[in-house]
């Protein structure tokens, strides 16, 4: 028991919460250099391949994923603890000071950081009162004595401290409930086609442990149009300029609403966020088999794999016969063949041509396995080779028909733009966001709400009436206590003071002003 | 447009120089005169307090004429940082009117655009406040990063890419520009702190040290910078956020930049906490605001140039 009193306390002291944020600023940093799986799984793989034996290592460290892992989650929740332990103790202790009087008069005022004092010629209760209302009307709470009025301002800044801490707390809630309850897809929609929320049509989707399928709203988006601009000017050549999709949307039964998304301005589509995220090529291929029959028609997505949109795809024509014939290669918007090879040196489609190589095999029974629709399965299949033995391999520019060996053709008659959409919704987002509002009013409150303790003291000598007023800052960081001493001084009726006070006030120094009056 | 604002940048940047040069010619000719005793401080302090502050005579009385040249420098070296500051924001307008924007969209117009706000809070520090002991380090860090920003970080004026196209780009950039500057003024705060504190309890306090104002008071200014530069900072990261949310679809996403945004805020509030802890106040927290402005001009610097994130515009 005792060494968990002991635990407790070196958890909740400053020192610790202090150790804390270094390792958490210590803990953050590793992320930031090595790829992060959330982020950018291709990399990570990528890192792995270059690295083996230190990849291992990275993984077993978590290293791949720093900010989701155990160690990185004991850090922040330790400093939680250390912020709770912190701070509740102290809501308790504000509590009962805010109900507490400003503390008694201490029996020598001339030993505060400032005093000051004289002789007054009004009698002891009126210069009483006079202080009094003169504290009052500068925002101190007082407390009436036998011959002297203590007072104190600045209860805020405690309060502001404790918002400011608590609203971390909310912050997580608030993190925590957006994590569980959020759901984010994303879907490729070329140009002319449409998207329902549905979850079968999303090409990748994450939802929190509390997600429920029927929080999919379910509207459909038509994407009519895909406006993408490149810089043309030497300068940052290729870099975009603009990004634009003609949408409308539709409730089912309603009449669609025509929008656009673009990239700073997403669609909010009954509190679902819609977001443009991507865009690329979709050229419009048409296999033709030897009998004559279409075996597949149609724009084919194309994933980008450069800055300049070298687009990699395939195109498989599962209903051609006697062959089940597959195209594999590029789309290259702004095609140059140099020593590199085929590839884009534009993002903007000036030069469009397709670079494809043909795969063929014996017909495939249909079967409801998923088979990913970016890469051929070349299990049964051979490359198709012309008549010397040389593997097929053509260029065709839009509008252009290629017949290949065994009689069948292919078409490129067109290109089209696709648009990748994010769909989201995170319903505890309002909360994290109110709780930062809260956390920097709070923090304003915090720094600059300065508490400060004057006290008065008024006492009948020899006929006269002796005044002495004093002060005490509780920020090493105030300026003007020396002021607001020799105030109050005058305002209990001291014309003259009896000596310069001698003050502490960095202020002065700092500002050229003399704490003085 | 452009060629008239970079000339006005270049410019800036000599005077900035030969500002730099004035202010080391009057902390040389502080240093040759003789040490003087601790209390003189209290009495600069109030010579400050003139109605014309720039033309008070802030030197106490030592040999006649060596005070007389120290002033003379330091009135000619806030001169220059007066011209260089006009040349500078011509540089920074021209630059917004070229590229028919407000210029925050690259490290180069970030930079140029903070340093403005620094040598601009200097300067009113330095005439309202008669702070004019800023004026070595802070001309040192105008010339350091005016210097870079022409050389380095130069990049030629062009639009924006679609995702800066929002309101939060002014909010967002606008912020983390003047809690970047109070950042830079802060660590020179603390830095001077740290002379300053180690000359006292060595009981060396001469020449510029000298000048100085006392240890407690620098560590107040910092304080007071920090406290007015967290609060921003906090509101720059959450404004991020915010936007982030807008153009990339999620608040966050531990790009680098934002991480490393998180771990200079994670410093500074070590820094806010060590003030307030027995056996940290002092010299370790000004090494806190000292580490802080080094995580800000990392992020900045070297999370722009060695890695590639999302922040990562204009090739540079």
């Amino acid at each position: 028991m005792e060494w968990l009193r002991w635990f407790w306390t070196q958890l909740t002291s400053m020192r610790t919460a202090l150790i804390l944020l270094f390792i958490l600023a210590l803990a953050a940093i590793p992320g930031s250099f090595v790829p992060q799986r959330p982020v950018n799984p291709i990399r990570v793989s990528d890192f792995i391949a270059d690295n083996p034996g230190l990849g291992e290592w990275y993984e077993r460290l978590g290293l791949f994923d720093v900010y989701g892992s155990p160690w990185f989650a004991a850090v922040y929740l330790l400093l939680y603890a250390s912020l709770v332990g912190c701070i509740v103790p102290r809501i308790a202790v504000y509590a009962r000071a805010v109900r507490t009087p400003p503390p008694h008069t201490p029996a020598r005022l001339d030993r505060l950081p400032a005093h000051a004092e004289g002789v007054t010629t009004a009698s002891e209760p009126d210069a009483l009162a006079a202080a009094e209302q003169w504290l009052r009307a500068r925002r101190f709470r007082t407390r009436r004595e036998e011959g002297a009025v203590a007072a104190e301002r600045g209860y805020l800044r405690e309060f502001g401290n404790i918002v400011f801490h608590l609203s971390f707390v909310l912050l997580l809630g608030g993190l925590a409930w957006n994590t569980l309850a959020s759901y984010r897809g994303e879907v490729i929609v070329v140009e002319g086609q449409a998207f329902s929320n549905n979850l079968t049509q999303y090409d990748d989707f994450r939802a929190g442990a509390a997600f429920n399928p029927t929080q999919l709203r379910p509207f459909t988006i038509f994407v009519d149009a895909f406006t993408a601009s490149f810089e043309t000017g030497p300068v940052q050549r290729g870099a975009a300029r603009e990004f634009r999709a003609d949408v409308r949307t539709a409730d089912p039964g309603a009449e669609p609403q025509a929008s656009t998304i673009e990239v700073n301005h997403p669609l909010r589509v009954d509190g679902t966020n819609v977001h443009l995220i991507g865009h690329g090529y979709a050229p419009v291929i048409t296999i033709t088999d030897p009998q004559g029959n279409v075996a597949t028609s149609g724009p084919v997505v194309f994933l980008p794999q450069d800055g300049n949109f070298s687009s990699l795809g395939v195109v498989k024509a599962p209903d051609a016969r006697p062959e089940y014939l597959a195209l594999e290669g590029w789309f290259l918007p702004t095609a140059v063949v140099d020593e590199q090879g085929p590839h884009s040196v534009f993002p903007d489609a000036l030069v469009p041509e397709l670079f494809l190589t043909v795969w063929a095999g014996p017909p495939r029974e249909e079967t409801s396995a998923p088979e990913s629709v970016y890469s051929i399965n070349k299990d049964d299949l051979a490359q198709m080779t012309t008549a010397e033995g040389a593997p097929v391999a053509f260029r065709l520019a839009p509008g252009q028909i290629v017949d290949l060996p065994d009689g069948s053709t292919v078409e490129f008659s067109d290109w089209q733009r696709w648009v990748k959409l994010q769909v989201s919704s995170e319903p505890g987002l309002w909360l994290a966001a109110v709780s930062i509002l809260l956390a920097i009013a709070g923090l304003g409150l915090s720094l600059y709400v300065r508490p400060r303790r004057l006290w008065v003291r008024v006492a009948d000598a020899d006929g006269t009436t002796r005044v002495v007023a004093g002060g005490l800052d509780r920020t090493d960081t105030a300026q003007g206590l020396g002021d607001d001493v020799v105030a109050l001084a005058r305002a209990a009726g001291v014309a003259e003071l009896a000596e310069t006070p001698a003050v502490t006030d960095t202020g002065a120094e700092l500002f050229g002003k003399q704490g003085v009056g | 447009m452009e060629s008239w604002s970079n000339l006005a940048m270049v410019t800036s940047w000599v005077i900035y120089l030969l500002a730099m040069c004035a202010h080391a010619v009057e902390w040389a000719s502080a240093r040759s005169a003789a040490p003087a005793a601790e209390p003189v401080l209290v009495a600069a302090g109030s010579g400050r307090a003139a109605p014309e502050p720039e033309h008070g005579a802030s030197e106490p009385a030592r040999s006649p004429s060596e005070p007389v040249r120290v002033d003379l420098f330091g009135r000619i070296g806030l001169a220059l940082t007066f011209i260089g500051l006009l040349t500078h924001l011509i540089g920074v307008v021209l630059r917004g009117v070229a590229a028919d924007r407000f210029p925050w969209g690259n490290m180069y117009e970030f930079t140029t655009t903070t340093l403005l706000l620094a040598a601009a809070t200097h300067l009113l520090l330095a005439t309202r406040f008669g702070m004019r002991w800023l004026g070595l380090p802070v001309t040192l860090l105008l010339t350091v990063g005016q210097g870079l920003a022409v050389t380095v970080f130069y990049v030629a004026v062009a639009p924006l890419v679609p995702a800066l196209h929002s309101v939060w780009f002014i909010v967002h950039i606008i912020a983390a520009a003047i809690a970047g500057a109070a950042f830079n003024l802060g660590a020179i705060a603390s830095i001077l702190y740290l002379v300053r504190d180690r000359a006292e309890r060595r009981g060396r306090v001469g020449g510029y040290v000298d000048k100085l104002p006392s240890a407690r008071a620098l560590d107040v200014f910092a304080h007071r910078i920090h406290a007015f530069a967290f609060p921003l900072w906090t509101f720059t990261i959450a404004a991020g956020a915010v936007w982030a949310d807008y153009a990339w679809g999620r608040f966050w996403g531990w790009d680098p930049k934002e991480t490393w945004s998180l771990i200079t805020w994670v410093v500074y509030a070590a820094y806010l906490h060590a003030r307030a802890t027995a056996g940290w106040k002092g010299r370790r927290a000004a090494w806190l605001a000292v580490l802080g402005v080094a995580t800000f001009w990392f992020n900045f610097v070297g999370i722009n140039l060695l890695v590639t994130g999302l922040h990562s515009y204009a090739g540079i």
